[in-house]
């Protein structure tokens, strides 16, 4: 078998079309005396008009290379080899005003926290003139254009919107507001670095058309780096996937996805739930082992140590990257045999059942929060019921502003609820705030939350960490406090050597890991899980994933899943329930609420999410932003962007109570179930 | 089932906190200083050529010479000498003030960040109150009106450094409460004390030993500076800022060496406490 | 906006009301018998007692408090124990005084500190910026009376060129009087230094490393537009909060530097009481001080507000 190197065709003539080439190129970090290999030997070219896709994890370097190509590498780092060229273009051999030029005309750049990227102390219409003004404008033209360019960037008044500082704009139009600077210039690439992570999913979507549409009316090149493959797959032609610094994959995005060629990108893709896959069925797989530690230089592969292929020859010499198809290449000596790759875990479980009981184990009635502050008052959650049976797993859905984080934290007694309000575990009331509950009423709840970093304290060590719910909660002592220890260190597949270390010198899954130890230590009967896999990287999630479905099923508890990913509360969840601005929008059990009919605000939400099953055809759009939880809209909540809103009007002035409209499934909305049924099910899109 | 996912995660090596500052020539230099002074502090009677408190009435006012290498005082008395062991009685308030407002200043910034509310807001007007005055101020204030005495000096400025201390740990404490292992740790049912001291007190000492060291500086000027201003201690150990009250007003006639030499020695103690201070921040914060 | 302003000029009332319950309580409770301090332990016991009705100490503590605070409140501040006349006029001279070198040490200090912090700022980790850094440090640490001390002995005592002491005389010239001022201000500007270059530098180390300095240079702008638009408005707002602080060491040190240059200005008045015991003078004194700091945090406080348009607005959807 010989190798083909793919890529770009070497000599000096290069396609004259490619807007981005790069070849061989390898990116180096001095830390400490040395040189630390952040990318190595990377080619790949992006023709003219083309998107380009840089998927990876933490730690792949992903956004080296964006920072590599702009040539906004931090002090101790510096391209070591290899060339880049833009446009045709060399940035490394620049000098500094001919790499403004290609800085203000031929490259711009959009950035995952656009709040950020903007001067809090200069209106942003200014700094969108800035854009104009390098261009050589003058002042007053340079204003004019940028107002018109933010009407392009479909901002309804424009003009007002140029007057506001970054802080008084929501995500989604400060990333419009950096979008409009980005192509004022009308680049030959823009890169976009995360643009969308930290938006909510319905402006992500709205984000995402407003790139597409861009795309296909300018003459612009794509970068577009991401973690998130559906969003790739939604937007890019071709992709490459990152792993510890080496492109380890190359080709047209649907083809990497549908049929990959290499062992990572495989293991990758079963680590996010598609359609079908439960949590007992078709379960995730997660990648076995770690990244390697920055700037370590392996013989070999540098995916072998994780590879469950992997043969003498993959650790004895790195491959080259072979030839597998049209404009695709892998890294992988085994690259024919990635069909057939073998998983780490069972695809089927059976979890044992958890007997139904005669009542359900938490009831809320009537919860309701107001948040006032500086005269604002807030009503995050209106008036929610929700009963929680025991063994189940509840996904709770919104996006921002919906009130999920609210409802879980007046659940375990770290905000009290308004007047009114009632929780009920085991029938018994629960005290509205902590102090007022009693112990075994505290060992019923507990929590595992979204940020490990900030949820361990880190000066305690892993033992003490997991020993106290044992001690406090559960009142152990002596051998069985250290064997019930032992065991819970195990369950969550640890090894009692690491009790003695402390969270600073453990890895992200890691420390989640034992987060979720410390939640179980006292025998909790419920578990909020508050986007528990959010800060983890895709393929430590699928673990995690796994490791809660276990524990559920071993310890009998209930969960109350919270987390904006369709995707993983699908995969996990008995029911879902949907808030909007505080209010439950639709409840039922998870394949009814997914599968339809649902509400039009659910329908637009599965409609928003980049999948990577494939695009629906056709699209619900929502407009506008979420509307603030200062100042809900009349009536139903939703009516302002839905998009089935009934004409006789009883949307805007009467606010739907939670009806039960088939059993076991409840809807907040006007609309007769029937009626609901036909339109969605005949895909009739407004 | 086999191993499957049993993690050999890459456990990061932590260098320990004291060889990053001996790595760091700042701190080495600091510390070389400070515990020059300390050995001379405690032996210095023993070190010392002459006896600092011997007077010699017909070699008054001498200029640096071999014999007297930092020259003789209006009382004929070796400066050199008297510089030597003059590091005592400032080494003995400043540290012992210091620590007394570290401890306090810790415990009310523990209490004001954590528990917050009322009590946070009646006792900030009163913390407000005091710093709107410079420590110098409010100590001559109270020295005036108590006198002058080891244990008072120590006293008034512990309590002034308080305040000063307390609010920099609260707003310490205000940033750790944002965190989720503060209701992580109140989901087990923890007490107000258990929290503060053995969950939040952990994460902040960092900020804690950085102002000790860094208000030790400042103590030891407050003590040279009122040493200066005739508020010193009077006792007949040699006490450089005293020396400097005394011999301050021959300036005019030309015997600088008097004054120069022992100021010189405040300025090197107090520069070596905050190249310390600085080295131990930068650690600390890294 | 208005809301904002009353409510910290209400704090800054109930705050300098617990001042003066605290200086109060200093001076009028803690020396215990005022006129036994001044007549000596060998007076007479009805001298002492007669003294004592004389200035008034012997009556209940409470009504001591208010008829001193409505005095204040009034302008009369009191009669000095030493000089046996009214406090209001000799304190109202020596604050004169102060404002003078403590404006001409402020003009010297601000723009060296913010520059010295800004140019370290742009060098950072390079030799100009731990030179800048470590000077900073160690002029900020030496007390005032020291490097007065090694001042006055180099320019006054050997070279001979300024005046050892600051009390220019009577109805000197405007240039005369800046003369006399240069040598005692210069110990003031070395504690005030540091500080403040050293807020300047970290400031401006956090605008430079911050997301929107990165827009702006991918932008293709100018460095020193950059520099200039959008690092400075940025990095410079938390050194006015500073400044304003610092005026407490200021007048800290005014205390040292005027006793050491003989000046009569108000750290030299309260010296003077505080030595001889003279508690109205001495309340008063301090009473003032604290009302200055106050004013000047309380500017401080209103012109960050109005720079920094994040809190002059506030969050609008």
């Amino acid at each position: 078998m010989t190798a083909t190197a793919a890529g770009p065709a070497p000599g000096p003539a290069t396609t004259p079309q490619a807007a981005v080439l790069v070849e061989h190129v390898e990116v180096s970090y001095r830390v400490r005396g040395q040189d630390r290999l952040a990318l190595r030997d990377i080619s790949f070219q992006i023709g003219r008009n083309e998107s380009y896709g840089l998927v990876g994890e933490s730690g792949s370097g992903k956004s080296t290379v964006a920072l590599a190509l702009t040539r906004y590498l931090p002090r101790n780092g510096r391209v070591s080899a290899g060339s880049i060229r833009i446009a045709g273009r060399d940035p490394l051999a620049m000098n500094a005003a001919e790499l403004r030029q290609l800085r203000a005309r031929e490259v711009s750049m959009v950035y995952q926290e656009p709040g950020k990227a903007l001067n809090p102390a200069i209106q942003v219409g200014e700094q969108v003139a800035e854009v104009y003004e390098v261009a050589g404008l003058g002042k007053a033209e340079a204003l004019e254009r940028s107002e018109a360019m933010l009407g392009k960037m479909q901002i309804s008044d424009p003009g007002r919107v140029m007057r506001r500082y970054p802080h008084q704009l929501s995500g989604g139009m400060a990333q419009r507001v950096v979008l409009a600077m980005a192509i004022a210039a009308s680049p030959a690439l823009l890169i976009l670095d995360e643009p969308t992570t930290a938006l909510d999913a319905t402006v992500e979507a709205e984000v995402l058309d407003l790139v597409a549409g861009l795309r296909e009316e300018l003459d612009t090149s794509l970068l577009f780096i991401s973690h998130n493959l559906a969003v790739i797959a939604k937007m890019c032609d071709r992709v490459g996937v990152l792993y510890a610094g080496e492109l380890i994959e190359e080709g047209p995005a649907r083809q990497v996805f549908d049929q990959p060629r290499h062992p990572y990108t495989v293991g990758l893709l079963r680590c996010i739930p598609r359609q079908g896959q439960r949590k007992d069925r078709g379960r995730l797989d997660a990648i076995p082992g770690f990244l390697p530690p920055p700037g370590q230089t392996p013989t070999g592969c540098i995916f072998a140590p994780r590879c469950p292929i992997a043969e003498q020859r993959c650790r004895d010499a790195a491959p080259p990257a072979f030839d597998v198809g049209p404009g695709r290449s892998s890294r992988c000596y085994l690259h024919a045999a990635t069909a057939d790759l073998p998983r780490n875990t069972p695809a089927d479980v059976s979890l044992p059942t958890i007997a139904e009981a005669a009542r359900p184990v938490v009831t809320m009635r009537n919860l309701s929060k107001t948040f006032s502050s500086r005269g604002e008052v807030v009503r995050a959650l209106v008036g929610v019921n929700l009963d929680l049976e025991r063994g189940e797993t509840l996904g709770l859905v919104g996006e921002s502003g919906s009130g999920k984080t609210t409802l879980a934290r007046m659940l375990l007694g770290l905000i009290a609820p308004d007047a009114g309000s009632a929780i009920e575990l085991d029938g018994m009331p629960l005290g509205a705030d902590l102090r007022q509950r009693s112990r075994s009423q505290l060992k019923a709840l507990q929590i595992v939350f979204q940020n490990p970093d900030s949820a361990l304290n880190r000066r305690h060590t892993v033992r003490r960490l997991i020993s106290r719910p044992l001690s406090k909660l559960a009142g152990l002592s002596g051998s069985a406090l250290t064997e019930r220890l032992n065991d819970l260190v195990r369950s969550v597949r640890m090894e009692p050597r690491q009790l003695s270390l402390r969270p600073r010198q453990l890895s992200g899954g890691l420390k989640q890991r034992v987060a979720i130890a410390r939640a179980f230590g006292g025998g909790p009967r419920i578990v909020v899980c508050d986007e528990p896999t959010s800060a983890l990287d895709v393929s430590v999630q699928a673990a995690i994933l796994n490791l809660l479905a276990d524990l559920q099923a071993k310890e009998q508890v209930t969960y109350l899943f919270i987390s904006h990913d369709l995707g993983l509360v699908r995969y996990l969840s008995d029911r879902i329930a949907v808030l909007y601005l505080g209010r439950i929008m639709e409840l039922g059990e998870a394949e009814r609420v997914f599968g339809g009919p649902h509400h039009p605000y659910t329908e637009a939400l599965l409609s928003a999410v980049p999948s990577l099953d494939g695009q629906r055809a056709d699209r619900i759009r929502l407009t506008g932003e979420i509307p603030s939880a200062a100042d809900p809209p009349a009536g139903c909540v939703f009516h302002t962007r839905c998009p089935r809103r009934l004409a006789s009007g009883i949307c805007e002035s009467t606010e739907p109570p939670l009806a039960e409209v088939e059993p076991g499934h409840f809807m907040s909305c006007h609309i007769p179930i029937d009626q609901l049924t036909n339109l969605q099910s005949n895909g009739q899109v407004p | 089932m086999p191993a499957g996912i049993v993690p050999r995660e890459a456990e990061r090596r932590q260098q320990p906190a004291w060889r990053l500052l001996l790595d760091r020539p700042t701190f080495v230099i600091g510390a070389a200083i400070l515990l020059f002074w300390i050995v001379c502090a405690v032996f210095g009677t023993a070190i010392a050529p002459h006896n600092p408190l011997a007077q010699q009435l017909l070699a008054t006012n001498m200029p640096p010479s071999a014999a007297h290498w930092f020259g003789t005082d209006q009382l004929g008395r070796d400066v050199f000498s008297r510089v030597l062991v003059g590091a005592r009685t400032i080494l003995i308030i400043a540290p012992l003030a210091t620590l007394l407002g570290t401890v306090l200043g810790t415990a009310l910034g523990l209490a004001l960040g954590y528990l917050g509310g009322i009590v946070d807001m009646l006792v900030g007007r009163l913390v407000e109150a005091v710093l709107a005055l410079p420590a110098i101020v409010v100590i001559l204030l109270f020295v005036a009106a108590l006198g002058v005495s080891t244990i008072t000096l120590i006293l008034v400025i512990g309590f002034i450094f308080t305040p000063l201390i307390a609010r920099t740990v609260r707003s310490a404490v205000q940033v750790e409460g944002q965190l989720d292992y503060v209701p992580a740790a109140r989901l087990l049912g923890e007490r107000r004390g258990w929290m503060m001291f053995v969950e939040i007190l952990p994460n902040v000492f960092p900020t804690v030993l950085v102002e000790f060291t860094v208000r030790l500086g400042y103590a030891i000027f407050t003590v040279a500076t009122l040493a200066f201003l005739g508020f010193g201690v009077q006792i007949s150990t040699p006490n450089w800022g005293t020396d400097i009250y005394s011999n301050y007003v021959l300036l005019g006639a030309g015997y600088w060496w008097e004054t120069l030499f022992p100021a010189l020695a405040i300025a090197s103690l107090i520069i070596a406490i905050n190249l310390v201070a600085d080295s131990v921040e930068q650690v600390l914060a890294g | 906006m208005a809301i904002y302003l009353l409510r910290r000029l209400g704090l800054a009332v109930i705050t300098l009301w617990l001042l003066s319950v605290i200086v109060f309580f200093a001076g009028q409770v803690l020396p215990g018998n005022p006129a036994r301090s001044i007549l000596g332990p060998l007076a007479a016991e009805s001298a002492v007692k007669a003294l004592d009705h004389q200035l008034g100490v012997d009556r209940p503590l409470i009504t001591q408090y208010f008829s001193w605070i409505g005095g204040t409140l009034h302008g009369n501040l009191g009669e000095s124990y030493q000089y046996q006349s009214p406090v209001e006029p000799l304190l109202q001279a020596a604050l004169v005084n102060s404002a003078k070198l403590g404006a001409l040490a402020l003009i010297v200090i601000i723009p060296l500190g913010i520059l010295g912090g800004v140019v370290a700022a742009l060098n950072a980790g390079r030799p100009l910026d731990r030179i800048i850094s470590l000077t900073g440090l160690s002029a900020a640490t030496v007390p005032e009376f020291v490097s007065g001390i090694v001042v006055i002995t180099i320019f006054s005592v050997e070279l001979k060129i300024l005046p050892a002491s600051a009390a220019a005389p009577a109805g000197s010239s405007f240039l005369t009087q800046l003369r006399y001022l240069i040598l005692p201000a210069i110990p003031l500007v070395f504690v005030l230094f540091g500080y403040i270059a050293r807020i300047a530098r970290a400031g401006t180390i956090e605008a430079l490393e911050s997301d929107y300095v990165r827009t702006a240079t991918l932008k293709g702008l100018k460095r020193h537009v950059v520099i200039w638009r959008h690092v400075l408005r940025n990095s410079l707002l938390p050194t006015i909060t500073v400044i304003a602080t610092q005026t407490g060491y200021l007048i800290g040190g005014l205390i040292v530097v005027e006793t050491l240059f003989n000046y009569r200005g108000i750290g030299n008045l309260i010296f003077h009481a505080a030595n001889a015991k003279d508690f109205p003078m001495l309340e008063a004194g301090v009473l003032t001080i604290g009302v200055v700091y106050m004013v000047a945090t309380l500017i401080a406080d209103v012109t960050t507000t109005l720079l920094n348009p994040r809190l002059r607005t506030g969050v609008i959807r």
